[in-house]
């Protein structure tokens, strides 16, 4: 993977640019989606571990402008599914979306929680309140910054040092929100470093 | 003396206590090696070098292994619900720690049993903890980030969950959160707000601002914002206002990054060593002041 890796990252001048979320997280492109905006961010976190276990793309972005219910995150579906995924939710003893929003225009159009800036000799994701760096020479990550949750020291510790390609996932390995928004920008790093 | 207290990212660190040595680039509590790569020992690397530099004793460590789940923080807590009282620090600063309203309380109460009142600060969880418990006000300075800010300002949110603006951050609305923060009793008497503009306030609003120098590199850095409030609460136990300490603080850290001239792969122990001079710089253009 590392090869495939170093050949991707090698690409690119420095600057920022969008990450396309949805299709990162595996979430269908287009407008026929819908959100499920929840009360907190757990449940979204449940949510969204629910509902891709069941094979429904989903992919967890920023609420849109307009709906100021809600915490800061939705999880956005195909819309065709929405019955489904009202009986996943329920059946599953899932959390109940405070609202099913479909994506009518674009004051319902959900936020991109990522933002990817390359630096020239590294590459750094930023998901939500975390950033996460790679040394594009080498594949290893070599910085962690932001989030004020208890677990982001150690998660730093176990990430900072190792190639992306041999680090664990901070998905499994934290408990927080921070530990929650580093695992998405470790997974668009590997997304975006990940031979293709 | 200024006492500091956070937890390290090592499962298997026992509470201790003891004094930080910030020397040859390196790092010692209580004679104890402790990595310097971000999170506490940041803060306390940083508030060592400030200490040197304004003629203080450097700061007292209180210190337990945590990954997260609250195991050391605990044990931390009943630790200082123990000593506390009969200890003498005049500036007391909580870092990295569990958010448990139960136990801030608890220590908090130890602290005001102190025979002298410290001055309080509070950055990361502990703060988190200040705000859930309805205590914030018993706080002189607050560091948070413009997320963090956000769950201040939001008087209904128990937990940063629930929180519109902690994970995606609103830079631009942060004096209307410092507004809500100080309208629902949930912030410290001050507030140095980090960002790419930093700002100061106060129940008044704001106060300062201060955006430069900027150094793009810093923004992939972890410990930068350790490294201000261990500035700050160096800047604290001075004896300054604390809406001062909190302008030089942030002041330093930038110089501090500007001299470091880091790249997004640097760590922060590569920015400390430059603290004194970029300290140095901030208080020479501090009106009033004549040297540290």
């Amino acid at each position: 993977m590392i090869r495939g890796l170093l050949r991707r990252l090698g690409a690119g001048g420095a600057g920022p640019e969008p990450a396309p979320a949805a299709r990162a997280q595996g979430a269908p492109e287009g407008p026929d989606r819908g959100l499920l905006v929840f009360e907190n961010t757990s449940e979204v976190i449940r949510a969204q571990k629910l509902l891709r276990d069941a094979g429904v793309q989903v992919a967890v972005m920023g609420p849109p402008p307009e709906i100021r219910k809600g915490c800061d995150l939705v999880v956005t579906f195909p819309l065709v599914e929405e019955l489904r995924v009202r009986r996943l939710l329920a059946a599953g003893g899932g959390p109940q979306p405070l609202e099913v929003v479909p994506v009518t225009g674009p004051l319902l159009t959900p936020v991109d929680i990522f933002q990817v800036k390359d630096f020239g000799t590294h590459l750094m994701v930023r998901a939500a309140n975390m950033k996460l760096t790679v040394d594009k020479s080498t594949g290893v990550l070599v910085n962690v910054s932001g989030g004020g949750c208890p677990d982001v020291p150690y998660l730093a510790a176990l990430l900072v040092g190792r190639r992306l390609d041999e680090a664990p996932s901070p998905r499994e390995m934290g408990h927080t929100l921070c530990g929650y928004a580093l695992g998405l920008a470790f997974e668009e790093l590997q997304r975006r470093c990940s031979p293709s | 003396m200024l006492a500091v207290v956070g937890t390290l990212p090592d499962p298997a660190a026992p509470v201790f206590e003891g004094p930080a040595l910030w020397t040859g680039g390196a790092l010692t509590v209580a004679g104890r090696p402790v990595p310097t790569d971000r999170g506490t020992p940041a803060l306390l690397a940083a508030a060592c070098a400030a200490c040197a530099v304004l003629g203080l004793p450097g700061p007292h460590a209180f210190l337990a292994g945590d990954q997260g789940l609250g195991h050391g923080s605990r044990a931390l807590y009943a630790h200082l619900v123990d000593v506390l009282p009969g200890r003498d620090y005049s500036t007391l600063a909580f870092h990295y720690l569990m958010p448990d309203a139960m136990w801030h309380d608890k220590v908090l109460f130890a602290a005001q049993a102190m025979r002298r009142r410290p001055r309080l600060v509070a950055d990361a969880g502990f703060m988190y903890a200040a705000k859930m418990s309805g205590q914030a006000p018993a706080y002189d300075l607050f560091t948070p980030d413009a997320g963090e800010l956000a769950f201040l300002a939001d008087e209904a949110a128990p937990h940063p969950f629930y929180t519109r603006g902690f994970l995606l951050h609103e830079e631009g609305a942060a004096p209307e959160h410092v507004r809500r923060a100080y309208a629902g009793g949930n912030a410290a008497a001050c507030l140095l707000v980090k960002g790419a503009v930093d700002l100061v306030a106060d129940a008044g609003g704001v106060l300062f601002t201060v955006d430069g120098p900027g150094e793009e590199a810093m923004e992939a850095m972890g410990g930068t914002g350790d490294s201000v409030t261990g500035l700050a609460a160096a800047l604290v136990e001075s004896g300054r206002p604390v809406p001062v300490a909190a302008r030089l603080a942030a002041r330093a850290n930038r110089l501090a990054g500007r001299l470091a001239r880091p790249n997004p792969g640097s760590a922060i122990a590569e920015l400390v060593p430059h603290i004194p001079a970029a300290l140095e710089a901030a208080l020479a253009e501090e009106p009033g002041e004549c040297g540290p």
